[in-house]
């Protein structure tokens, strides 16, 4: 492998929970220690950083808390959870150009104990939501619900179909022990019972788990990593998409509801940067929300054709056993919702061969957060 | 009583708000090129034009998707049904459906709307009826 090809060293994260009893900056510095400590690196060797434009801890109280004495490359995503995989993507240009040698990804919030981002919004936060909030779509699950209710119109789904996202999501999550949701999968009837959050589209279940936690990845040359003696991960490919007429959370404008274009275009990118087709992925990791978005990334992606996503989750591809396992940690919905991080953490330990649900000889792992992803491969 | 949250408006949208106070739909209309745009932008991605200006819509559309807007942990909020509105101009709109029971057993996608507007509590807001159905 070329020495100086970007590569995930280092991954850590805390425990994922429903209360931390902790700061915000002491979940960063905590998963941050470890993903250093995971590469086989000290503190003093990390020189530039990447996190979310949202996340609330600054750069220099990480530093001073976890002794890293300089940096010289210090960035940030644009968006929300759909810039997840954007971190790596950053950190990595960092990287490949020489900008920086060594760059710790972070995210950490509070974000189930502390401010819940479902939670109808109380001052408009982007000049966007005076399109949105005086017609009472005023909380995430209304706002995208609105574009799920075209695609069920349109293929003619109800929310059973995207209850079976749910129990395979649960399934996975039910043998991770790191997972909220260990040991407790859920049969469709299950989510059946559950409530309504925005009838007849979306249930309680669908929706992401809102948590307290922190992850961290350190992400270096091929090279250093290997000096390091680190179990690293090379990053094939890395993209993300803005389009016109885009937006993150109103995808009212582009011309065909029923699909997701910045998918489209991601994974075209990078399956054409990684020199592979979407028959070489061998685990998806796919940021949701909600449970509909899984449907719309997989026909995205190329997985399946247009509108037929639900047929392929029914047919068993994405669970055990399945041609393209999906979201093998229990996925935002049953591992833990850390901005689509985590999903980033076991992509990586696909790789390395030390998922709690390993699925055996997978060389190439995608990990989407919709509108920025990245490929690992061995 | 449905209570509405007001927008707090900018520069870039201000004249859409205040079109509402008089009962008119406008559209942010290029006035060097004509391209319709909505939601506004302070410049012409078209042309580079800042002479912004506005048309009036005919206020006639099609909803091309709906949600029952309700929030879970709140059942006394009045439910309001927040449609996608495909205006025969070209441009969307975010708005509700008056005067129709919010109800799920009902098919609204497709079906044809016009505008109409409301006074929430001092919050004037274009609304839409379905087209045909008496004020
Ligand atoms: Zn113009």
């Amino acid at each position: 492998m070329n020495g100086t090809r970007a590569v995930i060293a280092g991954i850590g994260h805390t425990e994922f929970s429903q209360n931390s009893g902790r700061s915000t900056l002491q979940l960063a510095a905590e998963a941050s220690r470890d993903a250093i400590r995971d590469a086989g690196f000290s503190p003093t060797e990390v020189d530039g950083t990447v996190t979310f434009s949202m996340d609330t801890n600054d750069e220099l109280a990480l530093i001073r808390t976890i002794g890293v004495p300089m940096l010289r490359f210090c960035a940030r995503t644009r968006g929300g959870g759909g810039g997840a995989s954007a971190t790596v993507q950053l950190a990595a240009a960092a990287v490949e150009s020489g900008q920086a040698d060594a760059v710790l990804v972070y995210r950490a919030f509070n974000e189930r104990s502390a401010h819940r981002f479902g939670q109808p919004v109380q001052a408009n936060p982007d000049p966007a939501w005076n399109w949105a909030s005086p017609f009472s779509l005023n909380t995430p699950a209304k706002v995208y619900s609105l574009t799920f209710q075209r695609y069920m119109y349109e293929f003619g789904l109800t929310n059973e179909d995207f209850g079976r996202y749910t129990v395979v999501a649960r399934d996975w999550a039910s043998t991770n022990p790191n997972a909220q949701f260990y040991e407790r999968p859920i049969t469709l009837e299950d989510h059946q019972d559950s409530r309504w959050i925005v009838e007849p589209i979306l249930r309680k279940l669908d929706c992401c788990l809102e948590s307290d936690g922190g992850v961290a990845l350190l992400i270096t040359s091929a090279k250093r990593a290997a000096d390091h003696g680190a179990d690293a991960v090379p990053i094939l490919a890395s993209s993300a998409i803005q389009l016109e007429g885009g937006h993150e959370m109103f995808a009212y404008y582009h011309e065909d509801l029923c699909e997701y274009p910045e998918g489209r275009v991601l994974g075209q990118q990078l399956y054409n940067r990684a020199g592979i087709t979407a028959d070489d992925i061998d685990v998806a990791m796919i940021y949701e929300n909600f449970s509909p978005i899984v449907f719309l990334q997989l026909e995205a992606f190329g997985f399946c054709g247009r509108g037929e996503a639900s047929d392929f989750i029914k047919d068993g591809h994405i669970g055990r056993g399945g041609s393209l396992p999906v979201n093998t940690n229990g996925g935002l919905l049953g591992e833990g919702y850390i901005h689509g991080m985590n999903n980033i953490v076991e992509g990586v330990r696909q790789l390395r061969g030390t998922s709690a649900n390993q699925i055996s000889g997978a060389e190439h792992v995608l990990v989407s957060a919709g509108r920025s992803g990245i490929i690992l491969g061995r | 009583m449905t209570t509405v949250r007001p927008p707090i408006f900018d520069f870039d949208d201000a004249f859409f708000w205040e079109g509402a106070r008089e009962h008119k739909l406008l559209i942010q209309r290029c006035g060097d090129c004509g391209i319709l745009r909505h939601p506004p932008t302070p410049l012409c991605a078209t042309c580079g034009s800042t002479n912004n200006q506005a048309t009036e819509s005919s206020g006639d559309g099609t909803i091309l998707t709906w949600i029952i807007s309700q929030h879970p942990t709140e059942p006394d909020a009045e439910p309001r049904i927040v449609i996608l509105v495909q205006l025969d101009e070209g441009t969307r709109i975010v708005s509700n459906l008056i005067d129709v029971e919010p109800t799920h057993d009902q098919t609204l996608n497709d079906k044809r709307v016009v505008v109409c507007f409301v006074d929430y509590d001092g919050t004037i807001l274009p609304q839409f009826r379905l087209a045909g159905s008496q004020p």
